[in-house]
Formats: C-alpha cells, structure tokens, sequence
C-alpha cells in the first residue's frame, strides 16, 4: 500500500508530534462540548458512535494494514445484543453497552482467528463472507425481532440512579464513552504494541524474521477493533433506541470503510472527520433517495484515484504535522 | 414417484436441480473473478453489479429493440464487455502499482454507483423476464420434472467454464496470458503488449459475468440488488476453492451449488449459511483453500 510518508521520521524534534496531536485533541473536544447547543444532540452522538466505529476501523487498515469488510458484525452484533439486554432483561445501560460489547469481542476472536489464516485480499473476502452469515443468523433468530429489529429500547438510568432520557445527559455519557474509546486507541497506537502492529504493516516477514509472532499480534489487534466497534454498535442502541438489520447488514461495513478512507487512513483524527462528513452528507442528501449510493460510490472512486491520504492525510502533509 | 431418507424423490431433485442452477452462476462467476485477479492483481468487487448490468442489458435490448433472448446472450455481454474496457483505461489501470486493497475499494465503489443508478431508473422490484419460447415447456424424466431452460443453463454454463479452460490452458493465447501473468516485464520484452492484454482480460472477465446475468434474468427476476449478494457468496466459494486453478474454480462452484441445494432439502434454516460454514471450515483445515497454492 502506498504509504503516507511520516514527515516527522527524519529526526525532527518529536515535541512538535505531540503538540500537533494535542492541539488537535483538544480543538476536538471543544467542538464536542460546544456542538449540542449548536445543531442537534442525538445527531452528534449517533455521529460519535460511528466516529469510533471509524477509528476502531482504522486501527486495522490504518496501522496494520489489514482491510476487514465485515466490520457491521461487531457493530451490528453489539447493537442487537446491548438492545436485548437493556429491553428484555431489564439491565442499566452500563452493563447493556458491556454485554455488547463482550458479545463483540468473542465474536473478534472467533473470526479474527479464521481470518488472519489468510493473507491480503484473501482477508477482505474472509471478513465480509463470516459478516454476511451472521447476517443470516440475525435475519433468522428469534430474539433480534427479524425486519424488525429490537424498537423502543430503554435509555433506563446509568448506575441505576442518572436518568437518559434526557439528551443533554446522553451526550455528556456518549462523549464521555467515545473520548476513552478515542483515548484507548491513541494509547495503542503509540504504545510498544502499536509499533509492532505498524512493523507488520510495512513489512510482516521482516517482523516475522526479528522474531515477532505476527499472527498473535495481528489477532489482537483484530479482536481489539471488534471489541471497541462493539462499544460504538452497543452505544448506538442505547442512545438511537434501535438495533436493526441495517447495523450488520454489508453496506455498514462499506459505510465504515468509507468513512476512514475519506478522512484519511491511518491518521489519527481521520475517521472522526470522516465519520462526521459522511453523516452530514447522508443527511443533508436524505431528500434524494437512492442517489445518496451513486454519490457514496463516486467518493470512493475519487478517493481512490486522486485523494489517497483523505482530508486530515491531505491536511498533515501540507502542514508537515502528524495529526 | 419414490422417496429417498423420507423426503420425496421430486423434491430431492428438484432442489439439487436449483443447486446446479445456482452452481452454474457461482462457477461462471468465480472463473471471471479469477481470471481478472490473475492478470491485474484486482479483486473486482463491482462483478456481481456487471451480472446485474448482463441481465438489464438483456431486458433493455428486448424493450427498445424488440430483440430476443438468444441475440440479447450475444450483445449483452459484448455491450457490458465494452464498459469494462472502459472501466480499466479510466480508473483501473492506475492502481496497478498499488495496494491490492485500493483495486477492491475502487471496484466496490463502483459496483455502489452501478447499483445505486439501476435502482434510480428501475426501483428495486424485480422485472420479469420471460424464458424464450424454444426452451419453454420440460420433459419428464421419471423421478423429476426437468424445465428446459434450467438444462439448458446448466450446459450453457458448462460449455462455457470448460471452453475458458481450454482457451488458458491449451492455447497459445492462453500460454501467453499465463506468462504475463508470472512475469509481465518479460512478456513485454517479447514484443507482446501486455497492457492491451490487460485491459482485454478485465473485459473478458466483465463479459463472463454478463453472460451469466443474461441467463440468470428468466429464471431470478431483473433487479438491481441482484448481484451484491451473489458476489459475496462468490467471495466465500473464491476463498474455498482457491483462485490459483481455472478447474478448481469450476468444480468449487458446481459443488458449492449442489451442497446448498441439498441443505434446502434437510436443514433448509442453514442454506443460507452453509458456504460461508463450509469456508470456516476449510479455512481451519485446509488454509490455502482446496485448490490454493501456499502463496
């Protein structure tokens, strides 16, 4: 894959790395907290639940290279599962977001060990064809209510004792939620972990060679961005009230990758613009129906061919930062 | 009429006849799909829209030109094939260089936009397509009740597979496709032009899958969606069989097909999912895929 160089490798001081990231955090954060008194809150925090859908995403394509195109299992999964636990067995929101989320995890570690037995292309294929047949269980089982989904399901009280109902204090618990899930990925990115994760991006023999166990590492890193895409799939029922087919049906997987790829691959910030810019564009093209497919497929050839790097990749490489 | 373990004789045949039938389409399809991946190192996800774009090509010609099902199996995929070519001098041919991933992100954009224009001007209803007059009607074969058109799709596709095999494997045209597809620099040193040879393949691949769509448009309505699920199984038969043999990927489809249509006789909640199963499968015991090389 063609890489965005890292401007910052031929040893410039590192101190401007992490100012460009932490001006970039906190610009992110005061758009956040400043957003809700601006537009609509349960826009934003459905737009913060895929934003960290994005950036789970990411960690695979961005740092390890790996292209999963099935990606709305662990977010559809989570959804359907976090629904159930919050609507049926009564459970705080808290422990429906963490059943989930489990459910995310193990479904990670069981496809993640089957997919990663093939190399490139081969994992792409692997990832979307175990989607699909989740799909079908999902269409089929009893519980996920079919065509349905799982409708009107309790925001119930965080701890048992916060009211959700109201947005205000949705938002405060999802923006809560997707900044550690945004801070957990930075943390793995830069941590010894990550670097390994990028060694086998760029060169996985050699990785192999200085001894690393690449496909242990490679099925964390897997099980990882299922399980943090379950955060963001088991968010997603609780603040929208809904888990659907749509969840963990193949255009998700498509959308997701749309979104990282629009924002930039493999930078940090990339898949929260993405997410945020694709939202938008869904929604303010809502009116025209189908076309709103055509268009998505013309980014993605666009992006492609000409817009490789995505907005914030563009954007660091103009500015020579690492954002 | 007999029984085989209590179910029906003509119910056990009847479905396995829909497993060829389905197996027909997955062996075409998967043999484009390796066939492109062999030449351009794509894995052309926009296949399943140019199966649909076959069959609306087929339905179009007979609503503006009055022309039947036999032209319409002749023009269809020769106009789709044209597209393809188009495709590959616009947008493909600049990704060679790069990631295999770009050339599945492109493609799967495209099949978005094919899709997503079909549905525009069609809606997604499915439009019928009527099976042409000399293959209507069926012959009795004692256990079972064999329609004409559905024989005729499985010896078409048949026909097909083989006569693609033989063309790769036994002539000198497929000799140097191989070669350009081991070591194109070489073949190119030869005085051949691979770039043309490229682009030719990618609209042989796209034509394959238009066929198929012409034939499939009778027997599954025309509708836009028709395609995007097909492709994923075909990914799922493509990571079992292995897309380094052109026979493996026949044998993979037709095979495929029937144990689905078995499954629709025994455990018909499973028919959905059983490749994507037997991939799990093959995936922890066999890697490489049934017919796979260790790359």
């Amino acid at each position: 894959m063609e890489r965005v160089v890292d401007p910052l490798a031929a040893g410039k001081p590192s101190a401007l790395r992490t100012q460009s990231e932490t001006i970039g955090f906190l610009i992110m954060v005061a758009a956040l907290v400043i957003a809700p008194f601006v537009t609509y809150p349960l826009f934003l925090m459905q737009a913060m639940c895929f934003a960290l859908f994005a950036c789970a995403f990411n960690l695979l394509i961005g740092y390890v290279g790996l292209l999963s195109f099935g990606h709305a299992l662990y977010f559809g999964w989570a959804s359907y599962l976090s629904a159930y636990a919050a609507k049926s067995w009564g459970l705080t929101p808290e422990l429906a977001i963490l059943t989930g989320t489990a459910t995310a995890a193990v479904c990670g570690l069981v496809a993640g060990s089957l997919a990663i037995r093939r190399q490139g292309i081969y994992f792409s294929m692997i990832t979307l064809a175990l989607a699909q047949m989740m799909f079908f269980f999902a269409l089929q089982a009893k519980f996920t209510g079919g065509e349905d989904g799982i409708q009107a399901v309790p925001r119930g009280h965080l701890f048992g004792l916060i009211d959700l109902k109201n947005d205000m204090v949705m938002y405060v618990v999802v923006l809560a939620i997707f900044l550690a899930g945004f801070g957990f990925i930075h943390r793995i990115i830069h941590s010894p972990f990550g670097e390994v994760l990028k060694a086998i991006r760029e060169n996985e023999s050699r990785a192999i060679s200085l001894g690393y166990k690449t496909d242990r590492y490679k099925l964390m890193a897997f099980v990882l961005s299922a399980t943090l895409a379950g955060v963001a799939g088991a968010t997603k029922a609780i603040v929208l009230q809904l888990a659907s087919l749509t969840d963990v049906n193949w255009p998700m997987s498509g959308e997701v990758v749309l979104m990282t790829l629009v924002g930039g691959l493999g930078t940090i910030f990339g898949p929260v613009v993405g997410a945020f810019v694709i939202l938008v564009m869904q929604f303010k093209l809502a009116p025209i129906g189908e076309w709103v497919l055509v268009i998505q497929g013309v980014i993605f050839v666009a992006c492609v061919l000409l817009f490789r790097r995505g907005v914030v990749g563009e954007i660091a490489n103009k500015l020579r930062i690492r954002l | 009429m007999f029984e085989i373990f209590g179910i029906p004789s003509q119910a056990l045949f009847g479905q396995l006849l829909i497993g060829l039938i389905n197996g027909s389409f997955y062996a075409l399809l998967s043999l484009g799909l390796a066939v492109i991946f062999g030449m351009l190192n794509i894995i052309n996800f926009s296949h399943g829209a140019q199966y649909m774009m076959g069959a609306f090509a087929a339905y179009l010609i007979l609503l503006y030109t009055g022309l039947g099902y036999w032209p319409a199996l002749i023009i269809a995929p020769v106009l789709v094939g044209i597209t393809g070519i188009i495709v590959e001098r616009l947008f493909l041919q600049w990704l060679y260089k790069l990631d295999h991933l770009y050339g599945l992100l492109l493609t799967f954009g495209l099949a978005l936009i094919f899709e997503g224009v079909a549905r525009n001007y069609f809606g997604s209803a499915g439009l019928p397509y009527t099976v042409p007059e000399s293959l209507q009607g069926g012959r009795n074969l004692g256990f079972m009740f064999l329609p004409n058109y559905r024989a005729w799709v499985i010896a078409a596709s048949l026909g097909v597979c083989i006569a693609t095999w033989f063309v790769i494997e036994r002539t000198r045209l497929g000799a140097y496709l191989r070669a350009a597809t081991e070591n194109p620099t070489l073949v190119r040193a030869f005085g051949i032009n691979v770039p043309r040879m490229i682009t030719l393949t990618y609209g042989f691949g796209v034509a394959l899958a238009a066929f198929a769509g012409v034939m499939a448009a009778p027997i599954y309505n025309v509708s836009p969606q028709m395609g995007s699920e097909l492709i994923i199984v075909v990914f799922a038969v493509v990571v079992i069989g292995g897309m380094g043999s052109i026979l493996g990927a026949i044998i993979t489809g037709f095979g495929l097909g029937v144990i689905e249509g078995l499954t629709k006789v025994f455990f018909p909640e499973a028919s959905n999912t059983v490749i994507f199963v037997i991939m799990a499968i093959v995936l922890l015991v066999r890697p490489a895929g049934l017919f796979g090389r260790r790359a």
